[in-house]
């Protein structure tokens, strides 16, 4: 909630800028996403993240670990080199305004059922009702290829886990095996 | 009472409520839209006209083209090799319709830039406030002597995708074991830079399991190629390239692959230093604007000069020119570069019909080239404009091509993100 009021009056404080300097405007910046990442970040590319409605400082993180090749990339440290901090944040408060659209997906009600309760257990804490947009990043109605890449990314050590993620994730496989992570991407899949 | 009356007008002008309240509406207050005529249903038209009633629901946007849907030609190679259908590739214009867009299916004929008026074959006038021509590309049909219109219709040039990709298709099927099929590359600039050699990495894929003994030869009139590094490593990796048993050859201009001429009654191209007979020939002519940017002397020589802050023509004001027939160097002619310089233009316009000054503008460019099964590469750029010299920069330290010798599973992603691309770009510009 205090954070909510915090990230209001910091999107108050990133118009103002905007507004003074001669520099393109965050929703011009965030247009040019849209090729891969879809109509104002909803996306309908399996492999390309829907980023409508994201959490901005997840946005900001997001690329200035873009911009320091700290994740596996292939294209996106390509891209977040050409942007100021300053234009970071405009696109982020952009696209945080913006509503998701989702994408109906074919998934495993199974392995979904399933991976609700991992989620409910180990997961939820951070990625907070089912994993939709907020404090951390949007899980829920992601695509699966996505979800997919991100954690092999993770498990394979490509990227750098999130405090605390590590522990969380290695307790679930603790408790369902090889399933686990299939079961987690199947529930993210069913939200929609 | 007047507060209501405020809000209920606000509500009423939409998403332009915020920036245009206190300036007032002309326009509105003369109870009529403002009217903005695009020519041309491809990246550029389509993504400009779903943006412009995004910008501002209150314009009256029609949009224009001959055809009845659209075949893209990114993505046309992928036809070649088998791996897609042409329906596939081929969209109507019902989700612009949707967007409130007027599509009206016609060939713009003329644009009077003084009476503001747009002329169709059909016999029909459209006024304009302001008018975007984005038509693509135009051949030379008198660069490669023989090489003309009715001869395309057997030695295709395929360069816009449609029923010439399915006779290149088709004679690829046809052609004996062990066959060999010509490409022949045009000089600078061209639509889609890195399209001649997905080409023939498509064809060899394809060739791969049904031809293993043909070959592919690219006649080219440059000395070097977009993405050609990344090219290089998968055809050495996939097609034996650089061994005397390759499936591609690549002939670029010093070693005599420009071409002079062709004999279509035996599929022999003379190029500078020696001849080349095929089974299957692909030219793909030198490039210029599409006619109507000629009709409507919108042109400098082959391109369309255009302020790049907005896109507007350099020649007749309120004609916005954007796409492939635009001259936007250092942009290549992309079907993202398009797309993103339509969202430049179509903020311009909604600017200039409020009476502000436009934005700095903002473009990106992505570009993916799928070389072969699970081997994807790529080129991105971001760009900023120096005003100064009306000229489109890359931003320094960002953008380039995917990294040499990456892992596999690096090149796979690459391909899976090929194929989101097009289903993104696809949706952004006319769903």
């Amino acid at each position: 909630m205090t954070k909510t009021v915090r990230n209001l009056l910091l999107a108050v404080l990133a118009l103002l800028p905007a507004t003074v300097a001669a520099a393109p405007s965050g929703e011009a910046l965030a247009f040019t996403c849209a090729g891969c990442h879809g109509t104002d970040g909803s996306s309908v590319g399996p492999s390309m993240p829907s980023i409508a409605g994201m959490d901005p400082e997840v946005f900001v993180d997001a690329m200035k670990a873009y911009q320091a090749d700290k994740r596996n990339a292939t294209i996106m440290n390509r891209i977040a080199k050409g942007y100021t901090a300053q234009q970071l944040e405009d696109m982020a408060w952009f696209f945080a305004r913006q509503r998701l659209h989702l994408v109906p997906q074919k998934y495993d009600a199974a392995l979904a059922a399933r991976g609700k309760i991992l989620h409910d257990k180990h997961c939820e804490k951070c990625h907070e009702n089912g994993g939709r947009p907020g404090d951390a990043g949007t899980l829920a109605g992601q695509w699966m290829p996505y979800l997919q890449h991100t954690m092999d990314d993770f498990m394979s050590g490509k990227r750098d886990w999130p405090r605390k993620m590590k522990r969380k994730v290695d307790a679930a496989i603790a408790e369902d095996g090889k399933q686990a992570i299939p079961a987690l991407i199947h529930y993210y899949a069913s939200q929609h | 009472m007047t507060k209501i009356t405020r809000r209920d007008f606000i509500r009423s002008a939409g998403g332009v409520a915020a920036l245009g309240a206190g300036l007032g509406f002309p326009h509105l207050a003369l109870g009529a839209a403002r009217r903005v005529v695009v020519v041309g249903g491809g990246v550029g038209g389509c993504t400009v006209a779903k943006y412009l009633r995004k910008l501002d629901p209150t314009l009256a946007v029609t949009l224009i083209e001959s055809k009845t849907a659209y075949t893209t030609c990114f993505m046309s190679n992928e036809v070649l090799s088998g791996e897609r259908t042409l329906e596939s590739i081929t969209f109507g214009y019902d989700g612009l319709r949707r967007h409130g867009v007027d599509v009206v299916t016609d060939t713009v004929v003329g644009i009077d830039p003084v009476k503001k008026t747009v002329a169709t074959a059909g016999g029909r006038e459209f006024g304009y406030d302001a008018c975007v021509v984005s038509p693509g590309i135009g051949f030379k049909w008198d660069a490669i002597d023989g090489y003309d219109e009715s001869v395309s219709e057997t030695i295709t040039h395929a360069w816009n995708a449609g029923p010439q990709t399915r006779i290149l298709r088709r004679q690829l099927q046809a052609m004996r074991q062990g066959g060999r099929v010509i490409i022949v590359a045009p000089p600078n600039p061209f639509k889609c830079p890195p399209g001649p050699y997905e080409r023939a990495s498509q064809i060899a894929m394809y060739c791969k399991y049904h031809n293993p003994r043909a070959k592919i030869i690219i006649l080219d009139a440059k000395d070097a190629f977009s993405k050609q590094g990344l090219y290089v490593e998968g055809w050495t990796k996939l097609y034996g390239y650089g061994s005397g048993n390759s499936m591609i050859e690549w002939v670029g201009a010093a070693a005599g692959g420009t071409v002079e001429s062709v004999d279509p009654s035996t599929l022999t191209l003379q190029a500078e230093i020696e001849a080349f007979q095929g089974d299957v020939v692909n030219i793909i002519p030198p490039q210029k604007a599409g006619a109507i940017a000629f009709a409507a002397d919108l042109v400098d020589g082959d391109w369309c000069p255009v302020d790049k802050r907005t896109f507007e023509s350099k020649r007749y004001k309120d004609i916005y020119v954007l796409g492939d027939a635009a001259s936007a160097a250092k942009m290549p002619k992309s079907a993202y570069a398009a797309n993103s310089q339509a969202k430049v233009a179509a903020a311009a316009i909604v600017a200039r019909f409020l009476g502000r000054e436009p934005g700095d503008p903002t473009f990106v460019n992505t570009c993916y080239s799928v070389v072969g099964e699970d081997f994807g590469i790529s080129v991105a750029a971001v760009y900023t404009l120096d005003a100064a010299h009306n000229s489109i920069e890359e931003i320094p330290n960002s953008g380039g091509v995917s990294p040499a010798n990456a892992s596999p599973e690096i090149r796979k992603r690459e391909v899976s993100y090929a194929h989101s691309w097009f289903k993104n770009v696809i949706n952004d510009m006319m769903e």
